[in-house]
This record gives structure tokens, C-alpha cells and sequence, in this order.
């Protein structure tokens, strides 16, 4: 077996903390290499130190062999070593074939020679991809973007690619077929360094799985034969199995609280949905299948036609008196929809209850302090200053305080939009126990996750979503995962064959 | 760590530490910079540019920028003479920031209804706006040698400037409003992250017009005391001065990308590039080197504001 990249020592400091620990790490030519751990466990840190991206601050690096001092994107390609980041790096006007060959033109005397497309046609055949060279960028989908990503490592004759996290925003057929490229790349002799934080991802493809916890190093190890729980195990450290959702509490009698009436527009056509005092529904469906698109319209934020009722009267469609009615969407998207990441934790907390904090207009300062200290302390959040810097703290914290905004004022109907999308088990098991007890203490809640798993751990009925309609309903403690998938692919290409 | 520290804190006063600096530097050089008259002197000649960097502040912390209070300025110089001298000195006083206040809500509107970057409707609209002022004065000055109408930009109030008091009136109305009121808040959601403003249930388009029109208001205010010193309205008062007003408030620490800022921040970079100048003046220094001096300091508190913050 030859090694590909071996690290000793790697370390990185990002001001006074430290987010990678010492750590050693072989990854051997040839192969798929997984790097998990929570958030914050300095996976996505390693891969980007090992692509060039980031500096070590203390560690050295052998390629191939060969121990290497400087180590950024530019040697690291000279190396083939090839990095492709969860942002991909596209732009976005120019065409497949420019994209792939940017910085790799040929000229003549400078004048372009203009033969990008013949030169990808070639490149595709050799690796199997396929892609028209002359489509523009911004008119693919995410996982066409990464093949082009993908192709442009090829053109640079990388041998090694760091992907990281790549299926985060690809459906399931698409991350199979990424996961097949993976594949066919390595049967080439190429190396992949696979970031993710999906453990179905990691048993489906790796060969090797490295675990990190807190920046350090748990253990590396062949991927045959492992099991789920033990990689949550390597990850959270104790023998923790896999978190369990917090016991259902179902209403002894549905009282209605909230109804949805022929709701139409925007994507949406939605006959008909209620949701009771203290019950939780789910929403299931696959990327695209309008589950955000249902959320936006059901609380105003786009222009729909129908009614929507709490406790028999309309809530008026916008959402500053939806939210004063009683009715939140926490939105899917913390960093673009949810918080104001140049806004203290306090400020972003009452942001929608600004007239609830004040007085003909000016802040009551005290009495905001005082909620947002006890808002904090409910859910949790780390670190716990009142007017700390949202942007520097966790994907996890930072969720919980997007709960904490929209939560604050106790809301009578919730629609929660993956709710613990890109967190660590830590936080998204007290996201869980805070769902359960919104629920419990009467809320309504309408919960919308891409994980089948969630719920149907949470909820109490659930329906199936596509194309913005409800399909299906099924009852989460009798369905299971497989046959959902199967229900929702069926009815995909159903709606297919009939378009 | 105290390192890390001192850095950080020179960072954000990053503006405070070059005034302090440069006073200390005009002190050992010569004995008549540090007496109340010069400094007075300074506050009262920039009093108008603070006044518009103030406002300026609210536009860019809303994610905005506004390349037209030169233009405002130059019709509330020309508008408020012309009343003065048809109508009434103090009708003209009393208007022309009002008139700002208008063309600032123009602005707003043609921004949020066209929905266009406020860089390019406010370079149309500067336009528009110096045109009406040229086609009111009909290209002459306006002399408006009006005892009822110079004494607001001349006359002191208990020995100091009246353009004084109303700058820092001015600018602490506009710090509370931006620290302490639900306005303030709104504005500062809007320049950090609008959709999530829009999803909070804030209506963007109306807090984006609000700073406009605060904006044009304090263009207006500003001309009043400048026409008012010097008892004369022109079409071609005020030229550059909305870039000055922008650099001022970059020069204070604002972020240029909104959200984040204050208002005496604004009034610190005004007071900094006066210093400059004074300076160049005091010490019969060769003013070819003013602009380059002044575009140094410039660019290096802007480079030493944004180290350490390429990685947010």
C-alpha cells in the first residue's frame, strides 16, 4: 500500500483556540478515506489543512512520499492534491468547459485558443462524467456544479481530491451518483478524502474512517464491517448508542387549534391541514418537493391565496401580525433567513417582538435583558452572555438561538423547518427535547425535515409532501424509513410519466 | 493575550488612537493648535460635514449608500436663499431642510420601487436634483446679505458656534434613535441580514426610505448653515462633499457592508480628516501634499480596521 498524504502532528490555531489537536493521520493511495465527528470536532479542519487550504500551525506533511514546507492551494495542486468545497468555487456566467479548464487555457501568445470544449469532451471520456461543455454554470444543479468541480481536479491531474461535505445539498438519487464517481475514482487509483457528517454516506463507500472528537484524533480504522453505533460511539466518546427521541406525549383529545384551507400559489396547493393543541405533524418529502415553499406561504412570507385559521379566525397574511397572532416559522436557513450574524445574540432574539420591548417606540433595555437572559438559560445556548457574538458561536448554539427568537412570547402554532440541520448530536437532542415539550405544553407544531427519521420520532402524524401538496398521510409510529423512500420515489415518477 | 487584546482595541478605536495621535504631534508643533480658538474654529467650519456623515451613517449601516446630499445640499443652498430673498429669510431657513427631506424620500423611493442599487439611483437622481437647483438659481449666486437670514451660520449661542449646538444636537438625536429605539434596530437587521429582517416581519423597503429621508433632511440642515455663513446661494455648493461624507464614515470603523457601525464614529473620521488639514495649514506645510496625506490616512485605517476581519 502506498500513502498518499501522511500527517503528524497537525495542529491549528484559529486565534486562541484550538481546533485541531496533534493530529496523526495516514491516508492511503487508492482509497476513500471518511473523516467524521460532531460539529465543531474539526473534521471539515483537517480536510481543508490536508487540501492546502488552511495552515497548520504546528505539524508536518508528507505527499507521496514526500515531505513537503510550503502547503497551500497552489502547491497543493502541483502536488495533485485537489480540493472541492461545500461553497463551490464556480463562476457562475461562464460555461461548463471554462470553468473546468479557468487557469488552464491554452493561448497563443495570449489570444485564446477558444478549445476548452474539445479539450472537456476528451477529459469526459477518460472519466466517465458527463456534462454539456457548453451550458452556463448558474443553469446546473448543485451536483452537476460538483461534477464540474470534480472535472477540474481531473484537469489538473489531481491524484488526490478532498470533498468536502458534498451531499449536503444534494437529493438521495443525486448523492448516489456522486457516490458512484467516488467509486470510479478510486478504482482509477485516485484518493478521496470524503468530509461529511452523514453516517449512511460513510459505511455506503468508505474504505478507511478516521473519527475525530474536540480536534482530537479517537481512531482510524478500516470501514468494513462497522456499524452506526460505532461511529456515534468513536464520536460522542461514551457508549453512547444512537440519541433516542424524547417519548411521545400525545394528546389524550385532539382540540382543533389550526387549520390551512386551500392554499394556492407560489408552488403550493395545499387542500387542506390542521394541526391540534399539542400535537406535532410532520412533513416528509424530498429536496424540492416544496416543504419550504408549504412553510413560507403557510406564515405570509409569500404572496398565497386561502385561508389560514387559529382557533376559527384568519390570521392576517404578513408576518409581523402573524407573529403577534401567534403564528412563527423558524426558517431552514440560520445563516440567510434566520439571524443577523453582525447582531449581538440579544438584538436578534427580540427582533420580532421589537414592539413587545418597547415603549412608544424606544427600547425597554432592562426588561430585554432580563427575557433574553431566560431565554438563553431555556434553551441553553453556549456561551451564555447576553450579548455575546452569534456569528463565532456553533452551528448548534446558533440554532438554539434561532428557536430562542422565535420561540420567545410562547407562539401557539410553530412551523419548524429543519430544525437540526447541519448541528451536533448534542444540540440537536435538546432541539428534540424542546420540540417535544413546545408540544407538550400546547403549542401546535408543524415540523419539516429531510431526516424521515425526525420525524418520525417527533411526530404524531405525518404526511408525505411533493410538488408542494400533501400526498399521503401515514402514521409515524407504524411507517418506516425504507418505505417512505419508496413511497415518495414511486410518486415522483408517477408525476413524471403523467407531465 | 494582552497583545491580542491592546490589538483589538486599537482596532475598533482604530480612528480615536489616529486623532489622539495626531493632536498630540500639532500640540508639540506649534503652540497655536491646541487653544480653544482653533478647535472651535475646526468644530464650526466642518459642523455641516459632521452633520451629513452623521446621517450617512444610518444610510450605509441600512446597507445604502447615498451619492446625492451633495446635490441636496447645493438646492437646499440655492432654495433656501432664493425664499430668503423672495419670501422670507427665515420661511428660508426653516424649508430647505424639509426640501432635503423630500428628495431624500425621493431617493428612497425610486430605490425600493425600482428596486436598483442605491449606488445608481442616487448618482440619477444627484443629477436631477443639481439640475433643479441650477434651473432655480438660473445659474447665478444668490446673495442673501439678510441680518434675519445670516445669523444662524455667523451667531453663537452662550460663545459657541450655533453650528455647533446643532451638530451635536443633531448627532446625539441621531445616536439614540439608532441605539435605543426600535427604528435603530430595525435599521441595523435590514444592513446585517434583510431577508431575515423580511422573515421577522419588518418592512425592509420602509426603513431603507426612513434613512434616505433622514439623509436629505440632514443635507438640508447642513446647507442652511453654510449659505447662512456666507449669505450666499449657489448651485455649486456642496460638490464632493457626499464622498467626504462617505470616507468620513468608513474612516470612523462603519462597516461598508452594513450592518454594523455608529453614529460618532462618523463624527470622529469628520474631525480626523479636519485635523489633517488644520495641520497642513498651522505649519505652512506644502499643501501639494494634502490630498496624498489625506488619502494615506485613509487607506490606512481602513487597512487596519480590516485585518483579522477577512476570515468573517
Amino acid at each position: 500500500m502506498t500513502v498518499a498524504l501522511s500527517a503528524r502532528g497537525m495542529t491549528v490555531r484559529f486565534g486562541d483556540v484550538e481546533v485541531l489537536s496533534s493530529v496523526d493521520v495516514e491516508i492511503a493511495s487508492g482509497s476513500i478515506h471518511g473523516l467524521i465527528g460532531e460539529n465543531g470536532a474539526g473534521k471539515s479542519t483537517l480536510g481543508k489543512v490536508l487540501g492546502g487550504y488552511y495552515r497548520a500551525s504546528a505539524g508536518t506533511l508528507s505527499v507521496f512520499g514526500k515531505a513537503v514546507v510550503r502547503w497551500d492551494p497552489p502547491s497543493a495542486l502541483a502536488h495533485g492534491v485537489a480540493i472541492m468545497h461545500q461553497e463551490l468555487q464556480l463562476v457562475p456566467y461562464l460555461t461548463v468547459a471554462q470553468n473546468v479548464f479557468m487557469g488552464l487555457e491554452e493561448h497563443r501568445f495570449g489570444v485564446l485558443r477558444r478549445n476548452e470544449a474539445a479539450r472537456l469532451e476528451a477529459l469526459m471520456e477518460t472519466s466517465g462524467l458527463s456534462l454539456d461543455p457548453n451550458a452556463v454554470t448558474a443553469d446546473l444543479s448543485i451536483a452537476d456544479q460538483q461534477k464540474i468541480e470534480i472535472l477540474r481536479a481531473l484537469a489538473r491531474e489531481a491524484r488526490v481530491i478532498v470533498m468536502d461535505e458534498p451531499t449536503s445539498s444534494l437529493s438521495n438519487a443525486e448523492v448516489a451518483q456522486l457516490h458512484r464517481i467516488m467509486e470510479r475514482l478510486r478504482d482509477e487509483g485516485r484518493t478521496v478524502i470524503y468530509v461529511t457528517h452523514f453516517l449512511d454516506h460513510i459505511l455506503e463507500t468508505c474504505d478507511t474512517v478516521t473519527v475525530l472528537r474536540d480536534g482530537e484524533l479517537v481512531r482510524t480504522r478500516g470501514a468494513k464491517g462497522l456499524t452506526k453505533g460505532d461511529l456515534v460511539s468513536d464520536m460522542l466518546g461514551g457508549d453512547k448508542a444512537e440519541t433516542p427521541f424524547p417519548a411521545k406525549v400525545r394528546p389524550r383529545e385532539i382540540k382543533p387549534l389550526f387549520e390551512v384551507r386551500n392554499l394556492k400559489g407560489a408552488g403550493v396547493s395545499v387542500r387542506s391541514l390542521t394541526v391540534g393543541v399539542g400535537e406535532i405533524v410532520g412533513l416528509i418529502g424530498l429536496v424540492g418537493s416544496g416543504r419550504t415553499e408549504i412553510a413560507r406561504a403557510i406564515v405570509g412570507a409569500d404572496p398565497v391565496a386561502g385561508d389560514v385559521l387559529l382557533d376559527g379566525v384568519p390570521v392576517p397574511r404578513d408576518i409581523a401580525s402573524a407573529t403577534a397572532a401567534g403564528l412563527v416559522m423558524v426558517p431552514e436557513d440560520r445563516r440567510n433567513e434566520g439571524l443577523v450574524m453582525t447582531l449581538p445574540v440579544r438584538p436578534n432574539i427580540t427582533l420580532p417582538h421589537l414592539r413587545r420591548f418597547s415603549q412608544s417606540g424606544v427600547m425597554a433595555q432592562g426588561c430585554e435583558r432580563s427575557q433574553t437572559q431566560a431565554a438563553i438559560e431555556r434553551f441553553n445556548v453556549r456561551p451564555s452572555a447576553v450579548d455575546g457574538d452569534v456569528s463565532r458561536y456553533s452551528g448548534g448554539n446558533q440554532q438554539k438561538v434561532l428557536l430562542a427568537k422565535w420561540l420567545q412570547g410562547d407562539p401557539r402554532i410553530v412551523v419548524l423547518d429543519e430544525p437540526s440541520r447541519g448541528v451536533d448530536v448534542g444540540a440537536r437532542e435538546a432541539i428534540h427535547r424542546a420540540i417535544a415539550a413546545l408540544a407538550a405544553s400546547g403549542a401546535g407544531v408543524l415540523l419539516i425535515s429531510s431526516e424521515i427519521e425526525e420525524v418520525l420520532g417527533l411526530a404524531h402524524r405525518a404526511y408525505l409532501v411533493d410538488r408542494g401538496s400533501l400526498i399521503e398521510e401515514i402514521n409515524p409510529d407504524e411507517a418506516c424509513e425504507a418505505e417512505i423512500m419508496h413511497a415518495l420515489f414511486r410518486h415522483q415518477s408517477l408525476q413524471e410519466r403523467t407531465a | 493575550m494582552i497583545q491580542a487584546q491592546i490589538f483589538r482595541f486599537a482596532q475598533s478605536y482604530a480612528v480615536l488612537v489616529l486623532i489622539v495621535a495626531l493632536m498630540v504631534v500639532l500640540a508639540l508643533l506649534s503652540d497655536s493648535f491646541l487653544t480653544g480658538r482653533n478647535l472651535l474654529n475646526i468644530l464650526n467650519q466642518n459642523a455641516p460635514l459632521a452633520i451629513m456623515a452623521a446621517a450617512m451613517t444610518l444610510v450605509i449601516i441600512a446597507g445604502g449608500f447615498d451619492l446625492s446630499v451633495g446635490a441636496i445640499f447645493a438646492m437646499g443652498s440655492v432654495s433656501s436663499a432664493w425664499i430668503a430673498v423672495t419670501v422670507d429669510p427665515y420661511l428660508g431657513l426653516f424649508l430647505a431642510p424639509f426640501i432635503g427631506l423630500a428628495f431624500g424620500i425621493i431617493n428612497g423611493i425610486a430605490i425600493t420601487r425600482l428596486n436598483v442599487h442605491s449606488f445608481l439611483a442616487t448618482i440619477a437622481t444627484s443629477l436631477i436634483f443639481k439640475g433643479i437647483a441650477v434651473v432655480i438659481s438660473d445659474g447665478r449666486l444668490i446673495s442673501a446679505r439678510i441680518d434675519e437670514f445670516i445669523w444662524l451660520g455667523r451667531g453663537r449661542f452662550l460663545g459657541v458656534f450655533n453650528s455647533i449646538w446643532i451638530m451635536v444636537i443633531f448627532a446625539l438625536l441621531l445616536t439614540f434613535l439608532l441605539t435605543r429605539t426600535t427604528f435603530g434596530r430595525r435599521v441595523f437587521s435590514v444592513g446585517g441580514n434583510e431577508e431575515a429582517a423580511i422573515l421577522s416581519g419588518i418592512r425592509t423597503d420602509r426603513i431603507k426610505v426612513a434613512t434616505f429621508a433622514i439623509a436629505g433632511f440632514a443635507a438640508g440642515l447642513a446647507s442652511i448653515i453654510t449659505t447662512s455663513r456666507v449669505a450666499l446661494g449657489q448651485a455649486s455648493a456642496g460638490q464632493g462633499m457626499e464622498l467626504q461624507a462617505i470616507a468620513a464614515v468608513i474612516l470612523g470603523g462603519t462597516s461598508i457592508y452594513g450592518g454594523q457601525g455608529a453614529v460618532w464614529r462618523s463624527l470622529a473620521g469628520v474631525f480626523l480628516l479636519a485635523l489633517i488639514n488644520n495641520g497642513f495649514n498651522i505649519l505652512n506645510a506644502d499643501p501639494f501634499f494634502r490630498d496624498l496625506t489625506t488619502g494615506l490616512v485613509i487607506l490606512a485605517a481602513i487597512g487596519v480596521s480590516a485585518i483579522g476581519q477577512t476570515r468573517r
